[in-house]
């Protein structure tokens, strides 16, 4: 039987080892984050290796969206220290080295996928070539022309993406990018993520698709606003004694859960 | 539309006033005022809600730009589009519907565009009180219809209760409208019409600066 693609074996730690040689490019110390009376995030601490690709996963509502808000700087921190490339998150100095694609496609609709493109370019200091480049990443050279608003979901948000690449950001904050995109696409989005890794760039991905959890570096598993588990695909699965990733998800939670009964 | 509508409303009105030579003169020449602070408004509660909801807003926040850039640049781009609307109001209004004022036609277009200026600012304003367009356009009647109730249109600010009369008084509208009528009265310029002016400013400053911290790059 041919493995399948979220199996465990396929994979290994050496990149991980091989980029923990340099400074974390992110750290959080426990960090909490609350809305209204709600916490979102209770304490949480982590650090994400530079030049890495960093997948983080959870199930809805469990604070991922917070969480990267958090490590670009937008988001009110209550207490706890976020550390970007050395800096607390947010700073002046990190708003052209950090690169943020929300999940929904954050671009304008009623302008063109290469206007788009240019506004943000110039809000960057960057030329109309970056943005042709980034345009051509996300594949959509051909609907350059065509205005955001009157395109596909998984267009849009490939329009979004664009915006955020033409910057070559030290630290790239995806959430969820490929959601609604087809296999073709995904796999040639996560090779481009894979190529930027390589480059340098740190990657931090959001995505509840667990075959593309396979395809990170490491991984963080959050729930409920806390850091479930982490470490590299292979190490989480050796933990869960599984081979299928939507498994080590699952019997990690339900292993969290019998703790918390006990 | 921006451009041509005003001019289209002004010419109806002059249409509607026909058979009452004199009129115009005051009722078109306050609309000069109106109408950029209406349709300023009205774009720009609706432009910068969708900066807000869209999630540009924030992705703007994420990059190298400051507030000011942001807001000066909304304002500068509508009170662009500002201009060349009073611009080609005025045009009309003077050269095909015979309106006749003692002042400069060049202060009417100056007075004209610190409503639409004033216009912008409450715009922006008021899009941090709205979660969408359906509420944003719902502030129309809060906060431009009394002052145009009030700003004199209708009915002279001497002829209304006393109270109405102070609440006129504390409306920027009115002021511009006030300036206005000094311009349509006198043909210098009077000391009462630049404090006018002034007013007005100093309500769209404000106004800018409440809009500007509304606007948090860190969200709760």
């Amino acid at each position: 039987m041919p493995p399948r693609p979220n199996q465990c074996s396929q994979l290994s730690g050496d990149d991980y080892a091989e980029s923990g040689r340099r400074a974390p490019a992110v750290q959080i110390d426990d960090v909490v984050v609350e809305k209204g009376r709600v916490r979102i995030l209770d304490g949480i601490s982590f650090t994400i290796p530079a030049g890495s690709i960093t997948g983080l996963l959870g199930p809805s509502g469990s604070g991922k969206t917070t969480l990267m808000r958090t490590i670009v700087g937008v988001q009110a921190v209550r207490s706890g220290t976020v550390n970007v490339l050395g800096r607390t998150a947010g700073s002046a100095a990190l708003r052209s080295s950090v690169g943020y694609v929300t999940q929904a496609p954050s671009v304008y609709g009623d302008l063109t996928v290469r206007e788009n493109a240019n506004y943000f370019a110039t809000v960057l200091g960057r030329g109309r070539a970056e943005a042709e480049r980034a345009i051509a990443d996300v594949n959509l050279t051909h609907e350059a022309d065509r205005l955001v608003g009157r395109m596909s979901g998984g267009q849009r948000s490939r329009a979004s993406l664009a915006c955020a690449l033409l910057a070559k950001p030290e630290l790239l904050v995806l959430d969820e990018p490929t959601v609604g995109q087809d296999p073709v696409l995904r796999r040639e989005l996560w090779s481009q993520f894979r190529a930027l890794a390589d480059a340098g760039t740190t990657v931090l991905v959001s995505s509840h698709v667990m075959d593309e959890a396979a395809r990170c570096d490491r991984l963080l598993l959050v729930r409920d606003g806390a850091l479930l588990a982490e470490g590299t695909p292979a190490a989480l699965c050796a933990a869960a004694r599984t081979n299928d990733f939507e498994d080590v998800f699952l019997r990690l939670i339900d292993a969290a859960d019998q703790k918390a009964a006990a | 539309m921006l451009l041509v509508v005003p001019s289209s409303l002004l010419t109806l009105v002059y249409s509607m006033f026909h058979n009452q030579p004199g009129r115009f003169d005051h009722i078109g020449l306050t609309l000069l005022a109106v109408f950029p602070f209406l349709t300023m408004f009205l774009i720009t509660s609706v432009s910068m809600l969708r900066e807000r909801t869209s999630g540009t807003l924030e992705r703007l926040f994420t990059l190298p730009i400051g507030k000011l850039d942001l807001i000066v640049g909304y304002a500068t781009a509508f009170s662009g589009a500002a201009i060349l609307q009073a611009g080609i109001a005025g045009l009309v209004a003077y050269q095909l519907l015979g309106l006749d004022t003692a002042g400069s036609p060049a202060l009417v277009v100056i007075i004209a565009l610190s409503t639409a200026i004033l216009g912008v600012a409450c715009g922006l304003l008021c899009s941090a009180f709205a979660r969408t367009e359906f509420q944003a356009v719902q502030f129309l009647p809060v906060v431009v219809l009394p002052q145009l109730l009030l700003c004199g249109l209708f009915v002279p600010i001497d002829g209304m209760a006393t109270w109405l009369g102070h609440v006129a008084d504390v409306l920027p509208l009115t002021h511009a409208v006030s300036a206005l009528d000094a311009v349509g009265s006198s043909s210098d310029p009077t000391a009462a019409m630049w404090q006018d002016l002034g007013i007005v400013l100093a309500f769209a400053v404000g106004a800018l600066a409440a809009g500007a911290a509304t606007l948090r790059r860190r969200a709760a």
